[in-house]
Formats: C-alpha cells, structure tokens, sequence
C-alpha cells in the first residue's frame, strides 16, 4: 500500500491509499462530525455532514469526508465559512423531520442551526440508512428496506422477515439517531399481532 | 449469409449489395420510427403495398418501387414523413388515403403532389425536396442523417452507406492505442450531459488494471420530452454498435451492455435484431473480421427512472441492485460494473465513433467551438413552429436553431426563454440568444446542454411556474439517497408552491438561493449538483417576476391559477352565449341580450371564456395583482343593441 501525504487544517498527515479523507482526520485526532457514518459499514455518503472543503488539482469544492479517498497533495478543510454554512442547512433541513434528536440538536447548537427554520414534517426518521445498512451488511438479514425515491423515500420493515427476526435481535435500535426506528418496529409488531 | 472475414470480404460484400440494387428502381422511404407510428405510419405503409400491388407495379419491367421502412429522420411534428427517392420528394403528414395518389401520380407519373409538399408559413414557398425544407436545410445531419436511408431491420442496407468500414480500419489497420489516440485528437466530448472529453475516459479505462473490463451504452435518455438517443438506437442500431466494439477493441472490453429504457421496445426490438444480425455476418463474436479481437453485447432493460441514467446509479441498476448513485471516486473507469473497470458513454457518443474512425480526427475538429466539436442533436419543443429532432454543428446560435430550423414562435406571440438541458437545466433569456451553443457558453448563462433537450417558451408562459415544475419533477426523480437534494429540492418546492399561490415573502428569493446553493455543492450526484438550475436561472433572468409573485401576488404570465381571475367587460359583452355555453364551472350567468357576468366564487381560473370569447368583442380579461371589478348591477345588464 502506498503512502499518501496530504494536509488536514494545515497538518500535514500521512495516509495509506484507500483510506478516506475521515479516517486520515480520525488519525490525527481531527474530529469531523458524522450521522449516517458508522465503522463496521461501508461507507454510504448520504447524510453529507460531514462535508468538507478539499484542494485537488487546483480546484476546491466540497467532498463528503466519509467516501472520499485521501489523494496526494490534496488540502482538506474541516471547518471553514462554506462548510459550516453548508452543515448549518443540512441539519436544519433534517430537524424539519426530527426536531427531538438528541445528536441532531448538539450539532445544531454547534454550527448555529435554527430548528425552526423550515416548517416540522416530524417523520422522525432522517433516513441515514444506518438500520438498513446494518440489517444488510452485518446481521445479513434485511428485514428492514427503503421504499419510493426523492421526497416520498422512508424506510419499512418487510414483515415477513421481521416477524422472525426482528424481535430478538433489535441491534440496529440504538444505531438510529432519532428514537423512529423503535417507534416503527413497536407500531409494526402492534399490526402485525 | 456467410461470415464476413477480413476486410475484403466487407468490401466485397458491399459491392454485392449495391449491384444487386436497380439505380433505376423508385424507393418509398417511409418513416415508421416511434413518432410516425403513432401517427399512423404502419397503415401508410400497408396503403402504399396494397396500391402497389392494386396497380400491378410488381409485374411491371418500366416501373420498379420498393417501399422501405425507416427510422426518424426528425420532423415528427409534421409526420408521417415519408421520402421517394432518388428524387428526394418529401411528403409531409401522409395518410394511407394518399397511397393510391402516390403510386399512380409521382411514382407512375413522375408528378410531384403539391398538397403533400412542405409549405413555408412565413413565404408560403412549396419544397419539393427534403434538403429544400428550411428545418433540414439549416442542420448537418452527421449522426440522424442516415436514418431515414436505412431499414434499421437490414444490415445490408447499413453496408450499403458504408457501415461497418470503420470498423474494418479500426481493427484491422490501427492498434488499440491509435484509437484512443484518434478519439483523443478528435476532442469528441460525451453527449450524455457532463461532456467530459471521451478519449480521455477511454485512456483512463485502458489503463486501469484488470483483464476483464467493459463497455457500456447508455440509452436511459429519462428527461421527458427528449428523444434523440431514442431515434438513434431505433432508427440506425448498427451504427451505435460499430462505435461501441471499436470502444472495446481501443478499451480491451470483450463484454458490451446496452442499458436502454423500458419504455423503448421498438429501440429495444431494433437494436437486438442489429446485435443478432451483426452476430451472424462476424461483427460481433469471435474473432472479428479476422482480426482475432472478441466482443459480445448484452441488452438490458432499464427500469425507467430518471436518476438509473446517472452513471454510477445505472451499473447499479445493471447489477440487478437498486439504481442509487454511490460515491466517485473511485470513477467507473476504475471500478465499474462488478468492480471492473468500465466505460460508459451516452448512445450519441458512441454513434460519433464511427464517424471519426472513417473521416479522421481532423474532420471532427472542423466542426464546432474551440472546445466543442461535431455536431450535437437536440429535441426542439415547446412554443416553436417546427418541432422534432435537429442535428446542428456545435457553436450556432440559439437563435438560429429556433429561427432558422425552428422557424421560430407560432401565433405571432413573443419569445420569452428557452430551456435547455432537460429537468435540471436553465432557461436562457432573449439577450442571450447569440450565443454560440456549446458545453462552455450554455454554462456561462447558468445553463446546460444536458442530454440534448430544448424547450422554447413564449410570452404566456410563468417563469416561477417553470421553475416549480421541473422541481416537482425533480423532488420525484431524485433517489432519496442524500440530504442535500433530497431536503433541499424539497423545500425550494415549498417556497416555490407558496409563491405561486401568493404566499411569498420577502426573503424567499434569498433563502432560495441559499438552498440552492448547499443543494448544488453537497449532494452526491450531479442530479442534486445540477437540480438548482432551473431556479437559480429563472431568478438571474425573471427576477421581476418572482418579485410580482411576492410582492403585487400577481403572475405577470396569467398563469398561477391562486393569483389570476377572469372578468367579462360589461361595455365589450355582446351577449353571444359563447362563454357561457362552454364554461365548464357553469359559472357564468347571462342570456340573450343579458350581459355575462363570471360568479368568482364558482370560477375556477381555465381560461376557457378567454380562449372562447370572440376576438372581434375581447369581452373578457385577465386580470392579476388587483381587485376584480364588482359585477355590474342586475338591473343594469340588459343589452342595448345599436340599430343599423
Ligand atoms: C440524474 C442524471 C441522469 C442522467 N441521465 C443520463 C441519460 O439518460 N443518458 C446519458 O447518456 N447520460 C445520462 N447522465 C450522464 C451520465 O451520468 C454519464 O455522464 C454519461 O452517461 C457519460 O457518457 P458520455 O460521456 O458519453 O456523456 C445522467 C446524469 C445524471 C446525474
Ligand atoms: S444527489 Fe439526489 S439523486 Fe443523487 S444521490 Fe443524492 S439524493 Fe440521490
């Protein structure tokens, strides 16, 4: 594996080719804030908090920390005025949907975000993926789904794999950064009995 | 058919065909591409057999047709297009009815039919021949050209115009590296939306490491309205397919996918039949042509979302999972379909290969801008006379394509934009019209050229209205995956929405702009990265206008129903009863000799009385941003008639 040098806010840092742009910052100690990120997954890039500022080839643009490779020579920016901005609207984009979450409003008080700035539509769920993902990915199960795209996308429980999973493992319970996910499996176990 | 073996065969082959075609022998090319069918062109073409056989031309020795059927030459709006060649006669809108006068009048008699023939609205000027009509004869038809001279159904017929030639060279006299080394000189830049240089990406994929790589068509084409990958792959099928083995051949792919849209059988039906043929006579297989090189296609069905035509989200969809884009890098060049590295290019791309393979790098290089070359099809709609496909060099103005080819606004009304890009492309404004079009000055004027749509607007149309309707279509099509546009389309939909209803507010503009601007820099794909388009570019040009939305809660364009009513002027009614009669609310009172007058508690903004009112009265009118004038009194709506 080659080694890759780059800068993060200045430092100079060494990588190994293949890691993200995240887990170089981890290295050094530099902290970037996640949601839908989570280390025994693979990298999903959906939430996009974890933007940040990088300079490849001249040219500087946002990148999602979490899936983008480290490259050499490239200057990364966790914190400047364009990524707290851009991190301030994306929270307030999600507390429209999860007023209530406990992670969601630490960093709202941390990059400034209004939570009410755009008009509620609790759907409780922020759709990280993170259940989904987790079901899939680890527990290799998938008794939990997307459905429908763009604005209408949510996550469902298919209840014929549920029924016989679900209830004696709830693994993903506390991965969700809304308490949604405990209220749906409860609302579907309720139908379903 | 045997097999074609080398390079002389194809040659030989090709003289085959072409002697076996009597120069003197009338051809009927009927065009039965997606469009035409629709408007009948299967029943035109059973009626010109039948009159055929009817009039016993089969046993004729003076007088010898044959009737072709073709794919879209482009001017479905006045279809079903029909061509006799060798003269080149073009009919317009024919019906099976006009059969028999075809055979016994132009093809037995050598007369042309006036009323079959183009007419110019503006000069009134008959065009006998299809290069003569001003949509055609404004064009360059590199690419669509053919379409009408071949039966996308016969290889023989693509022979003939020397398919496969390019082939033969590229595989035959050039290596691998010499091709992507041509397509890099050519400057040849992807049609499906991005414009990234092709032969660059097919360097990248050469060089990326792996014995297995592939290549990939990509025929989604979801924007709505726009055709022209359609009319490609349905009307000239081989043509897409010689560019794509020589891609393989340059790539070192042995594997080819042509991911087209489920709504396309017809294309879906030609290609496979092209694939099949193409199979058999030894351009597809093993050992090509001889020349030891392999290479096989596969044709898979989209499912038909919008977002499946991005490029990551389509390897997805290809790899049986859900169409979602994922992360680049790593780019497809690299780790594409099934983690191997893959080039993907749009169907219009892979259709210029040929073309530069067969004319050199140089011929492409002389068409076009500094940094765009060739020619580029778009799909002209909207508020235009002279609608279709169009095939121009790379650099004419747009007002030359909506003038010149388009043959500009109907009804006498004024220009007001023209959208290009599809869904997530920006409206450009009359002052803008000289620019030369290409990738560069589209995106200059806070537009794209997109896949090829052009959408042309004219004074009735609401430009907020414009703007909520291809975010609807976007908060649709957008995969969910990410916040920034799923959240973000989303909420500039509301503002949108609530403006056009005369909700907006003072800093609404401005909070657009700031979504707009976290939407396009942080999504994921470039259907988040390009989605503010059509707003940001309504606000830089129609600022006016949101401003008559926010501020007067009036739509300049009478087109936001919430903001519009409609008022009779009782010194103009004449009482006619023609409003009355169609209003389809019933909201109209009136009667003979009673002067209408609209209930607006029961309208419900149509426009029908507007439409229908009669233009010598002008009785009814639109009326927006102030207060509708109170009804005339009962008493006081009897109609006094002048006397004579
Ligand atoms: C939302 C979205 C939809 C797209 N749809 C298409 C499409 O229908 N056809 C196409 O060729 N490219 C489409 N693209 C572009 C592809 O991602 C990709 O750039 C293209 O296929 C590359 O080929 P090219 O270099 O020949 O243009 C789309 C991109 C996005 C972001
Ligand atoms: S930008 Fe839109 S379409 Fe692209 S990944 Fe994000 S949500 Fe999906």
């Amino acid at each position: 594996m080659n080694e890759i040098i780059l800068q993060i806010d200045g430092r100079k840092v060494q990588a190994k080719e293949g890691m993200t742009v995240l887990q170089a910052a981890q290295s050094i100690g530099i902290n970037i804030p996640t949601l839908c990120h989570h280390e025994k997954l693979e990298s999903y890039g959906a939430c996009r908090i974890c933007i940040v500022e990088a300079e490849t080839g001249g040219r500087t643009r946002l990148i999602a920390a979490c899936v983008y490779p480290v490259e050499e020579n490239m200057a990364v920016r966790t914190r400047s005025e364009k990524v707290d901005k851009t991190r301030k609207v994306l929270l307030e984009e999600l507390l429209a949907h999860a007023p209530d979450s406990v992670p969601l409003q630490a960093l709202a008080q941390e990059y400034g975000a209004d939570k009410d700035r755009f008009e509620k539509e609790p759907s409780f769920c922020v759709l990280c993926g993170l259940c989904v993902r987790y079901c899939a990915e680890v527990k290799k199960i998938n008794a939990i789904g997307f459905s429908d795209r763009g604005a209408k996308r949510e996550i469902s429980f298919i209840p014929e794999i549920a029924s016989g999973n679900c209830w004696d493992c709830k693994e993903c319970f506390p991965l969700c950064p809304t308490s949604y996910l405990q209220a749906a499996y409860v609302l579907i176990e309720a139908l379903m009995r | 058919m045997s097999r074609i073996n080398s390079p002389a065969d194809l040659e030989n082959f090709r003289k085959e065909i072409l002697s076996k075609k009597d120069p003197e022998k009338a051809c009927i090319a009927v065009c039965t591409g997606t469009g035409c069918l629709a408007l009948g062109a299967a029943n035109v073409v059973a009626a010109l057999k039948k009159e055929i056989n009817k009039q016993g031309l089969e046993a004729k020795v003076d007088i010898k047709v044959d009737v072709r059927e073709t794919g879209c030459p482009g001017f479905c709006e006045r279809g079903p297009v029909l061509v006799i060649y060798p003269e080149e006669i073009c009919y317009l809108q024919v019906q099976p009815g006009d059969a028999e006068e075809i055979i016994s009048e132009t093809i037995r008699a050598k007369k042309v039919i006036d009323r079959l023939l183009y007419v110019d609205p503006a000069t009134d000027k008959k065009s006998v021949r299809e290069s003569d009509i001003p949509f055609y004869k404004n064009q360059m038809r590199l690419l669509i050209g053919n379409n009408i001279k071949l039966d996308p159904k016969s290889i023989e017929d693509y022979v003939a115009v020397g398919g496969y030639s390019a082939l033969a060279k590229a595989l035959c006299q050039s290596t691998p590296e010499g091709i992507v080394e041509l397509v890099k000189e050519s400057k040849l830049r992807g049609r499906g939306g991005a414009g990234f240089p092709a032969g660059k990406k097919w360097e990248f994929a050469r060089n990326s490491p792996g014995e297995i790589k592939y290549v990939v068509v990509n025929a989604d084409e979801g924007d709505p309205g726009a055709f022209m990958d359609r009319a490609l792959l349905e009307g000239n099928p081989h043509s897409v397919l010689e560019g794509l083995t020589i891609g393989a051949y340059a790539i070192g792919a042995h594997e080819g996918y042509i991911y087209v849209r489920q709504e396309y059988p017809l294309a879906v039906e030609n290609v496979t039949i092209a694939i099949r043929r193409a199979e058999e006579h030894g351009f597809l297989g093993k050992n090509i042509l001889g020349s030891g090189f392999d290479f096989t296609v596969k044709v898979h069905r989209g499912a038909g979302a919008f977002v499946c035509g991005e490029e990551t989200a389509l390897l997805m969809s290809l790899e049986g999972k859900a169409g979602e884009p994922r992360a680049r890098p790593p780019y497809p060049a690299v780790k594409g379909l099934r983690d191997k590295p893959t080039n993907i290019n749009n169907v219009e791309t892979w259709a210029n290969v040929p073309l530069i393979v067969n004319k050199g790098a140089g011929f492409l290089n002389s068409i076009g801008t500094e940094k765009s070359k060739g020619t580029k099809i778009f799909s002209l709609v909207g508020k235009v006379k002279n609608t279709g496909l169009v095939e121009v060099p790379m650099g004419i103005t747009l007002r030359n394509i909506i003038y010149d080819v388009g043959g500009g606004v109907p009804g006498g009304k004024k220009f007001k934009a023209v959208q290009t890009g599809g869904p997530s492309g920006g409206c450009i404004p009359e002052e803008h019209l000289d620019i030369g079009v290409d990738f560069d000055e589209l995106a200059k004027v806070g537009a794209i050229m997109g896949s090829g749509g052009m959408i042309v607007m004219d004074e009735d149309t609401c430009m907020v209205d414009v703007a909520k309707y291809f975010l609807n279509f976007l908060t649709e099509e957008s995969c969910g995956k990410c916040t920034p546009c799923r959240e973000g389309i989303r909420q500039m939909l509301k503002i949108l929405t609530n403006i056009s209803r005369g909700q907006g507010k003072e800093g609404d503009i401005k909070l657009l702009e700031n979504l707009a601007e976290t939407t396009r820099d942080a999504s994921l794909c470039a259907l988040g990265g390009s989605a503010p388009n059509p707003v940001l570019s309504t606000i830089r040009y129609f600022r006016d206008e949101y401003d008559a939305h926010i501020r007067d809660k009036k739509c300049p364009a009478y087109v936001c129903k919430e903001l519009i009513a409609f008022y009779i002027d009782p010194a103009k009614c004449k009482a006619c009863m023609i409003c009355l009669r169609k209003c389809p609310a019933e909201a109209i009172t009136g009667g003979k000799n009673q002067i209408h007058v609209i209930d607006q508690d029961k309208c419900t903004n149509c426009g029908t009385c507007f439409e229908v009112c009669p233009s010598r009265f002008s009785a009814v009118r639109r009326i927006s941003g102030e207060p509708v004038p109170n009804a005339i009194p009962e008493e006081a709506r009897t109609l006094v008639r002048e006397s004579k």
